[in-house]
């Protein structure tokens, strides 16, 4: 134990000694993520988010829902039965923060969308009870009372391209459009919007076409959660690691 | 050596102990609040009419208030405050940079953790969990906490002691490190710089793994390696006794720091982070079981010789049991890190048993034992008003924990075995709703345990005010039981 009065002594030896210590792990595990190709899977269909399903997410990120919902199905069977194909790092690779949260207090909804009606997603966050007894999850009727502001979207999305989202120029100026003709489906031109994001759920979310709330954009970010991925054309052996 | 030793000037040393008196009270305070945002929350899962139908008061915005509340408050508030109480003691210096710097160290984690928390409230929040705080808080903070490791180790080079005592490693690992971890999970881009939103810079699986890099070791090191550091001053102090073992000491040191680092990945078996990655966690976090007890006995064993005060000392049961709670968890997390358990347990209540096992067991324990033995020291009183209201804290706190953690285990195995269930025919057996019915008494107990331990932190309010108050409770002391006397005279 000789040599470790040096670093005993000494407040600078001392504290490198640590730094380089607590270094190491986080660099092994880390550094590959980036470096290896196999990190995440080569797969068709995954796109950035459309405005309207990016603002619903930054709502869903703004309640904390990840407490108590995952984004993230293992690959076992009861839970590839109940919740769908298990997930894919592609599926998650737009995703700032990711979202695959820790505990199910409620289900897992990585594949929600097209599951249940825009109808039955309003009324269940509105009241969860009314639609399922038995739930504990907090009502959101806030969420249909407040205007979606989108007015800065542009900003969030040019902010996500300096990030490494491959938003195009045309996607970031029609964005707010996009936004508008996707919660409502009979102004502006949703054939555009499709061809800019495909898959993308077009109408009227919450039930009111007067104009667009909040619950609009939670409940078209939801709807797309885990359908962009076809999973009959998928081949998991080409992604082996 | 023995030079510095005769320096006179020893008796000249002036302490600066107001910034530990208002860490202290800010402990008590932070504790309180954080404890009573977990009841609440815990009625909430069991009652959910009390999310009151507000978008302020949803579990989902207040969870984050909960967690931050005991972490960053009750335990950040208490790592400071004994930190700088420890390191003027064992290097005999006064603290670098003086009371002025001092004060802004106090009054700028508390706006730190203002700020944070009435942004939840808000749904200002990055919803990374344990990370929550938005851009400007985390750029807030990184000021805060580079003042702390100035003044921190501005002390240590002040020191008038040869050597840097063992609980100033822990301290200054957890200062050092959390810097770190902090630094790169928060990365992000502001949307705005007059806005609160923010993007981070990592995506998915990478940000994944990055978020519970940091996850992990704010558990290893905010609330382990600084905990240790209180560990290895207050319990020799209140026993009477040296550290059990110097070379254990150092063993566990530094094999526990770099071990812990490693361990994030078991936060993410089975998901698309890729298998490597997963392996690598899992076999470091079991690997990290050895330096976890390589603690728990260096703390445990330094009562040998001084066994007995644990009948008469409710102070020093507070800081032992501290350290078996910590015995008991990191048993229990090397276990859950193996994949074929954290199959069964992940996603459950037992995750949440865990967790409140090291932090009511562990660190909230510790940190009463450490606020115990600092208030009289701090206001210059001979003791605590009462050591019985000491006892009553315990003894209510141990049973709510208790019931706490039980009930946990149960809805959590039980959830998770639900989950996989089966019927004859080949059909999952239950509906994903059946299995949050089933929790619903278990949440009813996790809430009247959660109670219990709040109430035993009113006790505690109440002796401590008495305390500074300068008031004394007559009471007889503990009675020397029988035994002792018979083994005592063969």
């Amino acid at each position: 134990m000789g040599l470790h009065a040096i670093l005993e002594k000494n407040v600078l030896l001392l504290i490198i000694g640590i730094l380089i210590t607590v270094a190491i792990g986080g660099l092994v595990q880390l550094v590959p993520l980036y470096t290896m190709e196999q990190t995440i899977e080569r797969v068709d269909g995954v796109r950035p988010y459309a405005p309207l399903e990016l603002a619903g997410r930054n709502i869903y990120v703004r309640e904390g829902c990840y407490v108590c919902h995952s984004q993230q199905i293992r690959p076992f069977r009861d839970e590839v039965e109940r919740y769908g194909h298990y997930s894919l790092a592609a599926e998650s690779m737009y995703d700032r923060p990711f979202q695959w949260g820790s505990k199910r207090s409620g289900p897992d909804i990585a594949r929600v969308g097209g599951k249940y009606s825009n109808d039955w997603h309003a009324a269940h966050l509105i009241d969860p009870r009314s639609v399922v007894p038995e739930s504990i999850m907090p009502p959101y009727g806030f969420l249909a009372e407040k205007e979606l502001r989108y007015d800065d979207i542009a900003a969030h999305m040019t902010t996500l391209r300096a990030l490494g989202v491959p938003y195009t120029d045309e996607q970031i100026t029609d964005a707010r459009a996009d936004v508008a003709t996707q919660a409502n489906g009979d102004s502006g031109d949703p054939d555009a919007l499709l061809a800019r994001y495909p898959k993308a759920n077009i109408g009227d979310f919450d039930g009111n076409p007067e104009r667009v709330s909040e619950l609009d954009a939670v409940i078209a970010y939801l709807q797309m959660l885990g359908t962009l991925v076809d999973f009959t054309t998928y081949q998991p052996d080409a992604d082996f690691r | 050596m023995s030079v510095a030793i005769a320096q006179p000037a020893v008796r000249e040393l002036q302490y600066d102990d107001e910034v530990v008196r208002k860490f202290t009270l800010a402990t008590v305070f932070w504790g309180v609040v954080g404890f009573l945002v977990g009841v609440y929350i815990a009625f909430q899962l069991a009652f959910p009419v009390l999310n009151l139908d507000l978008e302020w008061t949803t579990f989902g915005r207040l969870r984050p208030v909960h967690t931050s509340a005991v972490i960053f408050a009750f335990g950040g508030n208490a790592l400071l405050g004994t930190s700088l109480y420890v390191v003027q003691r064992t290097c005999r210096a006064p603290l670098f940079g003086g009371p002025a710097v001092a004060a802004f160290l106090f009054w700028g984690y508390q706006v730190f953790i203002i700020m944070a928390a009435s942004g939840y409230v808000l749904g200002i929040t990055q919803s990374k969990e344990y990370a929550e705080p938005e851009w400007y808080v985390d750029a807030w903070l990184t000021i805060v906490w580079v003042t702390y490791l100035v003044v921190f180790a501005g002390t240590l080079l002040r020191r008038r002691e040869p050597h840097i005592y063992v609980a100033n490693w822990f301290y200054l690992a957890f200062i050092v490190t959390i810097a770190m971890l902090h630094l790169v999970n928060n990365m992000a881009l502001p949307v705005s710089f007059s806005g609160t939103k923010s993007y981070i810079v990592w995506a998915g699986v990478q940000d994944a793994m990055t978020q519970w890099w940091y996850g992990h070791n704010a558990v290893g090191f905010f609330l382990t390696a600084g905990f240790l550091g209180i560990m290895y001053y207050f319990i020799p102090k209140q026993a009477d006794r040296p550290v059990y073992s110097y070379r254990l000491s150092i063993v566990h040191f530094w094999t526990l720091i770099f071990l812990y680092i490693w361990a994030g990945p078991h936060h993410l078996h089975y998901s698309s982070l890729p298998d490597w990655t997963q392996t690598l966690g899992m076999v470091f976090s079991i690997m990290l079981w050895m330096p976890s007890w390589g603690g728990m006995i260096n703390g445990i064993m330094t009562l040998s010789g001084a066994w007995d005060k644990l009948r008469t000392d409710p102070i020093l049961r507070f800081l032992v049991v501290s350290v078996a709670f910590y015995g008991m968890s990191t048993f229990e997390g090397p276990m859950m890190s193996i994949k074929a358990v954290n199959s069964l347990s992940h996603y459950t209540d037992w995750t949440i048993g865990h967790v409140h096992s090291g932090a009511l067991g562990w660190v909230a324990f510790i940190s009463f034992g450490a606020v115990y033995f600092l208030v009289p020291a701090l206001w210059h009183r001979p003791r605590l008003y009462s050591l019985r209201l000491v006892t009553y804290h315990f003894w209510i706190s141990t049973i709510g924990i208790v019931l706490y953690i039980t009930a946990m285990w149960i809805s959590g195995i039980m959830q998770g075995l639900m989950w996989r269930a089966y019927d004859d025919l080949g059909f999952l057996q239950y509906s994903f709703i059946e299995t949050v019915e089933a929790m619903h008494p278990y949440y009813v107990i996790r809430a009247i345990g959660g109670t219990l331990f709040f109430i035993g932190s009113l006790i505690m309010v109440y002796n401590l005010w008495r305390t500074i108050r300068g008031e004394l409770r007559t009471e007889k002391t503990f009675e020397q039981p029988a035994a002792v006397a018979v083994g005592a005279a063969e």
